[in-house]
């Protein structure tokens, strides 16, 4: 298996790959959702954001990850001096047409019938456990699935009461979804749960698209050379990450700032205090990125289209797009 | 077609790439109905490389990808594994395409994209126009052959010599920036949004400088890529003699300080995509972008997972459904005696699993049918229009797909297939212009089909037709009033025979008696619009329709 395209090496979608880092940073933010066309990345920059991410510790032979053997769950079939190893960041895909069973976990059939016993099979809210998420085409996502993942995602926890089992576990991920907007929308309860949303399409400037291809060809015919030579703007970003996480605690929030936020999201009619939140999360997560002491206006303002354009009260009819609204109110309220 | 002999050579060069880099170029749409013809050009396959495994649309998680045999297991009494479809490189063959559920295109679409797993041909045996392979698994393949109207090929296909040693070559086929840089012009000026298109043209035009002994990619290779990738994706032409600089209306003029490698090479990329353009075809591929979404949303649902429990049944596990473990042991509880064997507790055997079944409600479709005609327009076309927007946001809400049929002049217009989509449905509704006479017997021909279509894809049809029934335009074209309605009338009985529910909004000023009578034939509501804003409107039809 070859290592997934490298990050920084995806042209252009600037807007996409900052949300990515800024969850990376900060995974509380709650996730990224990507719209937009076909072929323009989404997936691509989804899964090379696995090598991206910083190493975990985490329990050998632990299905939910745990981070110490006094965490791990009781059912899971883990000794008790299993040791911590490091490991990557977790990124799983889920897809569509995924049966709850698979999802959740269940009772271990196999098991249960060939011997008798009462097991638990974890699913991939298991394996997703301070990690990713990642659904591909979440638009098209049966209702159920939907619920389960809203339950969950709020909750940080998976409980599975069927079949005469009854198993919790932590199940803190964020959720990276995808899709396109042509196919079905999302429903607002979904749409709210992700923290950061993005609309991407494909590059209106020739030369960024025929970079596009021959990067990708590059990649093709030597991946190994192609990773080495990204290599080092991968580890940049890696590390630029990881100075961010730890400077997320000092960076200040200054009064004015706070209150320019509540406007915006005031003035953009933002349902509850959601927006608020993570515009201010978003701010501080960049203000790390880039080495700032403290958020400034600037930040908001580039964080805003990210944070609120899926967060309007929106008429389903609602022929203009969010983002529209969002540049003029920011404008209006920065300016 | 008059091209015959060139359609076989297309098919087969398709074939002979495909067999060099199947990974790299992912696959092939082969549009053909089952014949000897489909046959013949399956067989001119020459030897990928990788095993050949055959799936059909309904395959099951357990077949695609490892698990464990059930059967095989409860047998030993140890856990004996089954290797899916999924678990070693192969080429993919997969019958009946069209009809390939989106969780299946996703899967499919991981392993296509998954580096060094799959290749895949689609075998699409689409009848009708929007039968089409879902687009998130043409987009990830190279090809696409139509073998409609050909005959059977009289010469054998060309296979491939020495094929390992060619595909040990492609490694080293080389192309240089430039190269790329014409075929992603050449994919702009098409019109051809994704990027993928001219990736896998320049896999196409590698793949047949190796074919030629060619270390480096060539023109003829280049022309050779983009006329058997672009083409069918091409959602623009350029005309022959416009200046490249000004080709596709919405694209900004490249403004980068050398403009393209060599325009008139590129000209010629583009020439040889317009040779493989057959008349007609243009039109087809661009409604095909545009109705890209038809296929969109998941299909009937499965009673298998959710809604109200009835009566577990015996089965297979299939990975879909779920065992119903009570019953499942209450099956096999008789039988403990006999079958007692030592060292196990208790003895299931795979006939015993009985499987759990839910009952659910299949999802509706509504499908308007809007009256666009001149007199219609001069009564409230406009009133109508907010109806069925109103309308639009309550099947949001609960969830059913819609689709918009207009007619006026001569035909009817299917304006948006089935969808979820509120948006594309409220963009094309809004575009539907007024004017010209009312050919109600098309619309409600086309709203038949349409209906007839989602009952067998599971779906329930519900027609909402809005008019004002003064039918003059007969089937056949003819302007006369009385055969106009007859007409109507007929295919109102087809409807009724079908038992599609249908709601009839009479948007003349005041209702119409030959409407009435029609929407009798129909079995269907008859409701005279008040003369009222489009809410009043749509909460009359509410009542009516969401009842």
């Amino acid at each position: 298996m070859t290592r997934a395209f490298p990050f920084s090496a995806i042209v252009g979608q600037d807007q996409m790959k900052l949300a990515m880092i800024l969850t990376a940073i900060d995974p509380k933010l709650g996730g990224v959702l990507v719209f937009g066309d076909r072929g323009t990345g989404k997936s691509t920059a989804v899964r090379s954001l696995a090598a991206l991410l910083p190493e975990i510790e985490a329990v050998r032979g632990c299905p939910v990850n745990s981070p110490s053997i006094a965490q791990r769950p009781e059912w899971a079939d883990v000794p008790d001096d299993a040791p911590l190893v490091t490991r990557p960041t977790p990124v799983v895909d889920l897809p569509l047409g995924a049966t709850e069973d698979r999802v959740t976990g269940a009772l271990d059939i196999e098991r249960a019938l060939v011997s008798g016993e009462k097991a638990f099979q974890p699913g991939l809210l298991a394996q997703a456990n301070r990690g990713y998420l990642y659904i591909d085409e979440v638009n098209l996502l049966e209702d159920h699935i939907v619920d389960l993942l809203l339950d969950v995602a709020q909750s940080g926890e998976n409980v599975v009461e069927r079949e005469g089992l009854s198993i919790r576990h932590p199940a803190r991920f964020v959720l990276v979804g995808s899709g396109n907007p042509e196919e079905g929308e999302l429903r607002p309860q979904l749409l709210d749960r992700f923290g950061l949303s993005v609309e991407v399409r494909s590059p209106d400037d020739v030369e960024e698209r025929v970079e596009v291809v021959q990067r990708r060809d590059a990649y093709e015919t030597n991946p190994n050379r192609f990773l080495k030579k990204w290599d080092r703007a991968d580890k940049e970003v890696r590390t630029a990450i990881l100075t961010a996480r730890d400077a997320l605690d000092s960076i200040k929030v200054r009064k004015a700032e706070l209150r320019k936020c509540a406007e915006l999201c005031i003035a953009l009619g933002a349902d509850g205090l959601r927006g608020e939140l993570t515009l201010l999360r978003g701010c501080r997560a960049l203000a790390g990125y880039e080495g700032a002491a403290a958020i400034t206006r600037e930040h908001i303002s580039r964080i805003a289209p990210l944070a609120l354009t899926h967060r309007l009260r929106r008429d389903p009819m609602d022929e203009a797009g969010s983002g529209v609204r969002v540049s003029r109110v920011v404008e209006e309220v920065l300016g | 077609m008059t091209e015959a002999p060139d359609s076989w050579d297309h098919a087969w060069l398709c074939l002979q790439l495909l067999a060099l880099d199947p990974m790299g170029l992912g696959g092939i749409t082969l549009r053909a109905r089952t014949s000897p013809i489909r046959d013949a050009c399956l067989t001119g396959l020459p030897d990928t490389g990788l095993p050949v495994r055959r799936l059909h649309p309904n395959i099951t998680d357990s077949e695609l990808y490892d698990t464990m045999d059930v059967g095989a297991t409860l047998a030993e009494g140890t856990p004996v594994l089954r290797r899916g479809l999924f678990s070693a490189p192969a080429l993919l063959l997969l019958t009946m395409a069209e009809r390939c559920p989106a969780d299946l295109a996703a899967k499919l679409a991981l392993a296509l994209d998954a580096p060094g797993s799959a290749g895949l041909i689609a075998l699409d045996e689409g009848a009708e126009e929007d039968e089409r392979v879902p687009p998130a698994l043409s987009e990830r393949l190279a090809f696409f052959v139509d073998l409609t109207g050909l005959r059977m090929p009289s010469l054998t296909p060309p296979g491939l010599q020495d094929a390992a040693a060619l595909r040990d070559a492609l490694g080293h086929v080389t192309a240089t920036p430039d190269d790329m840089r014409m075929l992603t012009h050449a994919a702009a000026r098409l019109g051809v949004d994704s990027l993928r298109a001219p990736l896998l043209a320049l896999h196409a035009a590698k793949a047949h400088a190796c074919l030629y002994g060619r270390g480096s990619v060539a023109q003829e290779d280049l022309e050779t890529g983009a006329a058997l990738v672009l083409a069918h994706r091409a959602t623009i032409l350029p005309l022959p003699d416009e200046e490249p600089a000004e080709t596709p209306p919405d694209q900004p003029p490249p403004e980068h300080p050398n403009p393209s490698p060599s325009a008139g090479d590129e000209d010629r990329l583009i020439d040889a995509v317009r040779v493989m353009l057959p008349d007609g075809l243009l039109p087809q591929a661009t409604s095909r972008r545009a109705g890209a979404a038809g296929m969109g949303a998941g299909d009937k649902r499965n009673a298998r997972q959710r809604g109200r429990p009835l009566a577990s049944r015996p089965g297979r596990r299939d990975g879909r459904s779920r065992v119903d473990l009570i019953a499942t042991l209450r099956a096999a509880a008789p039988w403990q005696t006999l079958r007692r064997t030592p060292g196990r507790k208790i003895t299931v055997l795979p006939s015993d699993i009985h499987l759990k079944r839910f009952e659910t409600r299949t999802e509706r479709v509504l499908i308007f049918l809007v009256d666009a005609s001149g007199s219609a327009a001069h009564a409230r076309l406009n009133e109508a229009k907010g109806a069925v927007e109103h309308l639009l946001a309550r099947a949001y809400a609960s969830r059913d797909r819609v689709a918009l049929i207009g007619f006026r002049n001569q035909e009817a217009e299917v304006l948006l297939p089935p969808n979820r989509s509120l948006l594309l449905a409220k963009r094309r509704l809004s575009a539907l212009p007024g004017g010209g006479a009312t050919p109600l017997a098309h619309g409600l021909q086309s709203g038949a089909e349409m209906a007839w279509r989602a009952q067998k894809q599971g779906l329930t049809p519900t027609l909402v037709l809005l008019t004002d029934g003064r039918a003059n335009v007969a089937l056949d074209g003819d302007q006369n009033r009385q055969r106009a309605m007859l007409d109507a009338e007929h295919m109102a009985d087809f409807l009724r025979v079908a038992q599609v529910q249908a709601l009839v909004l009479d948007t003349a000023i005041r209702p119409q008696k030959p409407l009435i009578k029609l929407a009798n034939r129909m079995g269907a509501t008859h409701i005279a619009l008040p003369r009222a804003s489009s809410a009043g409107m749509s909460q009359a039809i509410e009542t009516a329709v969401m009842a």
